[in-house]
């Protein structure tokens, strides 16, 4: 094959982002990653290929026009490239720090092919960022509708069904459970992957767009979804997301000085635990932290951990390291800064002190077997390779089960044997004018899948408005 | 925000709010909880609903001002705003005609005990109260329990007035035969009285109050070992069959957080009833 003209040397590697040094960040809460600069980012946009027929599209589920907005920022036109993400996503500057990219938009880059893929997260959080710091504007809203939706859940799913909702016309409030909005975003992530103040802002935005966000309200044991609809409802989506956390049954698990990474996760990012005693509500680190698991729970619990002062932090993974669910991102912040990983282990007990307090647990190595129906090697124990491991504080990170609370109060409400809520593709459930996604449709997934399944909902909820429904009188 | 429209001392320390949450008001049973949160710096705390009062739109509870949060909730006054409340949490009491029941309540619990007292008698049960508190000067609604139960106990740990110590019941339960006995109060008064109970088997409900933070079922730190299961006070509970429920394992788990407990609460009384700011 010939070339008729030299082509421009693209650039196979991707533009490094600044993030605190491993040895600094280590000790504190603030953020790690720093973010590109407008040269950095310039550079980066630049090095896209502007695909005929983008690939990257495709990995995103919430369809952002990927290759229109890199143009826009390699151009130097970044409030219009952040204007173009918005038009798909109302959470970029969220999207951009937790996405797992590398499983979405960047695993499809055809420059992946041969060096990295171009950095589509790190490009999207630049152009969101830049524009809150100039102050967002609120774009132009569809005249009111008269249809009124009930949001139950202001996390990923429920914020996305409220902004789009509301900015095709219809009315909406949004239950909260917690007394802050933000779902996971302020009780499960970690301040130092993503700070509290850009979900502030990001929900702020929400609330521009007219949403209205009542906090401390359990719907189910306030009022139930049948009476928000007697109440003048339309229309009700269920975004409750996971719920309690799993535990492994083995002896000694209630122990003291053992945590399921949803208590410890709440208790440092919601209640911020790490300013006690300015803040109210404490946490104990010991010396010998152990965290099980290999989610981003578990990364985020290991690198807290760390953060409040434990001496050495240890995750116990029953598989090894290519099968971790975790964002890769994070698995190598957690290798840079010094947190030890043991693969191939399994906990079978936990051995307290006199006081009830944990000093020691018993694993047991694995070994991985055929693959189990998530396609993933199913770990084996290996007899009698016993071991002790000394720790002081135990975090166990190994997944969550659906919230129980709306299906026992919602009569007729579908859901499947573990719990979770049935619907259709689009989110409708087994009730009329009910629909659900997210977590508690999906079981435990990403913040971008159940905002994905939140724009689906969206659009049905905004048909089944327009087409079954008359406006209520009011 | 929620306003406090009454403030009443009830005994030493021992307060009693009456909160303005209409919707929760309307929605409140005997035996569920509220979690509140006094302001942006502040913990959650779970408390027992005492009284609703769907006509004023207001929930009643009561608390002993013994940590930081109780002690910073006891100076604020009528008029004064909380920054949230959530409930009703858990699930409600069984209230159906049991026949004979026996209701035992201790401390802040008495005035929760009150609200189930008068829902288990307008069921039609026939009730005998113990009520106890540490000293005398610490009982009260003596007088509301007399003329809603049968027959009224008086305990106090230290003998200053009516019976000293829980031994009593025994008698009272030979003599007496109870198709149920309801429980609130301290774990050790809880696990004493289980004790008790068990050789008559008399089907005894304890109320329990874990350590708990986001109370709707998210973080598992309220766990407990019942019947050999691990269940969850805030959403399985609060109440539970207290013949199974393992106490030592409560009793060193509410111990948890003690020491921090205590430095919270030593620097609130240190900076005279203000907050500890790092700056």
């Amino acid at each position: 094959m010939t070339e008729s003209k030299p082509k421009p040397k693209i650039q196979k590697e991707v533009t490094p982002m600044p993030k605190q040094k491993p040895e600094i960040r280590r000790r504190n809460f603030n953020e790690v990653a720093l973010g590109y600069t407008k040269k950095k980012a310039i550079a980066e946009a630049t090095r896209c290929l502007q695909c005929p027929k983008p690939q990257c599209v495709q990995g995103c589920p919430v369809e952002i026009d990927i290759p229109a907005f890199i143009k826009l920022i390699r151009e130097g036109r970044f409030d219009e490239a952040a204007k173009k993400i918005k038009e798909k996503n109302s959470l970029p500057a969220i999207c951009g720090r937790v996405c797992p990219q590398e499983e979405q938009c960047q695993k499809f880059c055809v420059l992946g092919k041969v060096g990295d893929p171009v950095s589509v997260g790190r490009l999207e959080r630049f152009a969101a960022d830049l524009e809150r710091e100039k102050g967002v504007k609120i774009p132009e809203k569809s005249p009111l509708t008269g249809k009124k939706v009930a949001v139950i859940g202001a996390g990923p799913s429920g914020l996305t069904v409220a902004a789009d909702l509301a900015r095709l016309g219809h009315e909406i409030v949004i239950f909260e459970a917690l007394h802050l909005p933000g779902g996971v975003l302020v009780y499960g992530i970690p301040e130092f992957r993503l700070p509290k103040s850009i979900v502030e802002a990001e929900v702020d935005y929400i609330r521009k767009l007219g949403v209205e966000i009542r906090a401390g309200y359990l719907v189910g044991r306030v009022y139930t979804i049948p009476e928000l609809l007697k109440k003048g409802f339309d229309a009700v989506f269920i975004g409750t997301g996971a719920g309690p956390p799993k535990f492994m049954g083995l002896p000694g698990e209630n122990l003291g000085g053992i945590y399921s990474a949803n208590e410890f996760l709440i208790r440092v990012n919601l209640m911020k635990a790490y300013a006690f005693p300015e803040y109210d509500t404490p946490i104990r680190i010991g010396k010998k932290v152990t965290v099980i698991g290999g989610g981003n729970a578990a990364m985020d619990s290991a690198r807290s951990a760390l953060r409040l002062g434990a001496e050495q932090v240890c995750i116990i993974y029953r598989r090894t390291r290519k099968e971790m669910p975790a964002r890769l991102e994070e698995i190598e912040n957690v290798e840079e800064e010094g947190i030890i990983c043991r693969f191939l282990a399994n906990p079978t007990r936990f051995i307290g002190d006199e006081n009830g307090w944990v000093k020691a647990m018993e694993c047991i190595c694995m070994e991985l077997g055929l693959p189990d129906e998530s396609g993933r090697r199913r770990p084996v124990r290996i007899k009698g390779s016993e071991f002790i491991v000394e720790t002081d504080t135990v975090i166990i990170a190994i997944g969550r089960r659906s919230n129980p609370i709306i299906q026992r109060t919602t009569e007729g409400l579908e859901e499947t044997k573990w719990g979770s809520i049935v619907t259709d593709d689009n989110g409708k459930t087994s009730i009329e004018g009910v629909y659900a996604g997210g977590d508690i449709v999906t079981g435990e997934a990403t913040v971008i899948s159940a905002m994905g399944a939140g724009k689906k909902a969206a659009k049905a909820i905004h048909e089944y408005l327009m087409k079954h429904k008359p406006a209520t009188n009011r | 925000m929620y306003k406090i429209i009454t403030k009443r001392e009830l005994a030493p320390k021992i307060q009693l709010f009456d909160v303005y949450a209409r919707e929760i008001a309307e929605k409140a049973r005997p035996g569920q909880f509220i979690i509140l949160i006094i302001d942006e710096k502040g913990e959650r705390i779970p408390l027992t609903i005492a009284g609703y009062d769907t006509k004023k739109g207001t929930i009643t509870f009561v608390f002993n001002e013994v940590g930081k949060t109780t002690k910073q909730l006891g100076l604020l006054k009528e008029g004064d705003f909380l920054k949230n409340i959530t409930g009703p949490l858990g699930n409600p009491s069984q209230i159906e005609n049991f026949g004979k029941v026996l209701c035992v309540a201790g401390g802040v619990m008495i005035a929760p005990m009150l609200l189930q007292v008068k829902a288990l008698r307008e069921a039609g049960n026939i009730i005998t109260a113990v009520i106890g508190a540490r000293r005398k000067d610490l009982l009260y609604f003596e007088e509301e329990m007399n003329v809603s139960c049968r027959k009224l106990h008086v305990v106090t740990d230290d003998g200053s007035r009516g019976y000293k110590g829980l031994s009593f019941l025994e008698e009272i339960l030979e003599k007496e035969r109870f198709d149920r006995c309801i429980n609130m109060g301290p774990v050790v008064m809880m696990k004493n009285v289980c004790e008790i109970t068990k050789p008559f088997g008399i089907p005894t409900i304890v109320t329990l109050t874990p350590i708990m933070v986001d109370g709707m079922g998210m973080c598992g730190v309220c766990r407990v070992t019942v019947g050999g299961e691990t269940k969850f006070a805030c959403i399985d509970g609060p109440e539970f069959d207290g013949h199974a429920v393992d106490f030592e394992e409560l009793i060193k788990r509410q111990r948890t957080f003690l020491p921090e407990e205590r430095l919270s609460s030593l620097l609130w009384e240190r900076l005279g009833g203000r907050g500890f700011d790092r700056k």
